[in-house]
């Protein structure tokens, strides 16, 4: 069970928001974070890498940032399943690399560009993520 | 120059994502179930951030060129496929499974903890599977 957070939500998305437009204002990038995890796993050349590898480092730092200013880490509640964890990894990979994008880079920064591909990806999987919490928690009881 | 602008942007992005709760994947798996303890937080964060972004955009892209590069690279593809629809479906079942997308699990990396290591591994085994099995979608741009 978690609560609902408006201020932390308001707050945390206004932050996602501001990192898209500074990556797009400063390297002219849309900000898809499974995008630029491709291109830096899977890179083609190295300037193009460079700057990815870059942005993930901020990224992973961030839970740091956080710590230093708030005192701990953010609380967060992992499964344990590791191998349910695995393969919801490579069902999301493959999705992602087909399907050209994620919640950030199609249910952000596309739909903030109102793309038609990006509204119609984003209702999509979150349709599919909704009937699949539906199932697994409610059908069978996962 | 470019790459302390890419660290910088990082950094801010992956504090929304911290701060906003999308780092914890039982809080988006809370907003997935809707017929359970429903925590609506989701919905907000990404009315914030569209909200932000959109702005945003708006202002940078009047800019004939970004700061540290020649041009703005976007998408512009507009055709709905079945790429486009699979690809979002399959996407949805695993992230309805998990709780994590590739903009949480990136952040998560930096709480020392095993299991999203175990994710982002898994996540770039299945973005090479999937380049591997149909090379005519070679160049995964997102959007």
């Amino acid at each position: 069970m978690t609560e609902f957070t408006p201020v932390s939500a308001l707050v945390g998305g206004a932050l996602i928001g501001l990192g898209a437009t500074l990556l797009m204002l400063l390297l002219g990038r849309i900000a898809g974070i499974s995008g630029i995890v491709s291109g830096a796993a899977f890179p083609e050349a190295f300037s193009d890498w460079s700057w990815r590898i870059a942005f993930l480092a901020g990224m992973i730092a961030a839970p740091s940032i956080y710590a230093i200013y708030m005192g701990h880490l953010p609380e967060v509640t992992l499964s344990p399943d590791l191998v349910r964890t695995g393969l919801a990894g490579l069902i999301v990979g493959v999705g992602v690399t087909f399907g050209a994008g994620c919640a950030s880079g199609h249910g952000v920064c596309g739909i903030a560009r109102l793309s038609p591909r990006s509204i119609v990806a984003t209702l999509t999987f979150m349709a599919v993520a909704l009937a699949t919490v539906f199932i697994t928690r409610h059908v069978i009881g996962g | 120059m470019r790459i302390i602008a890419a660290i910088f942007a990082g950094t801010v992005f992956g504090l929304g994502i911290t701060v906003s709760g999308m780092i914890n994947p039982a809080k988006v798996l809370n907003f997935f179930d809707i017929a359970g303890n429903w925590d609506p937080s989701l919905a907000l964060v990404m009315a914030s951030a569209l909200a932000t972004t959109a702005i945003g955009y708006r202002l940078v892209l009047a800019r004939k060129r970004p700061v540290t590069a020649s041009q703005f690279s976007l998408p512009s593809r507009k055709d709905i496929d079945a790429s486009l629809l699979l690809g979002s479906a399959v996407y949805g079942l695993g992230w309805g499974l998990i709780g994590y997308c590739p903009g949480g699990a990136i952040p998560a990396l930096g709480l020392g903890r095993i299991e999203p290591v175990v994710f982002v591994a898994a996540l770039i085994a299945g973005m090479g599977m999937a380049r591997f099995a149909s090379r005519r979608y070679t160049v995964v741009k997102s959007v």
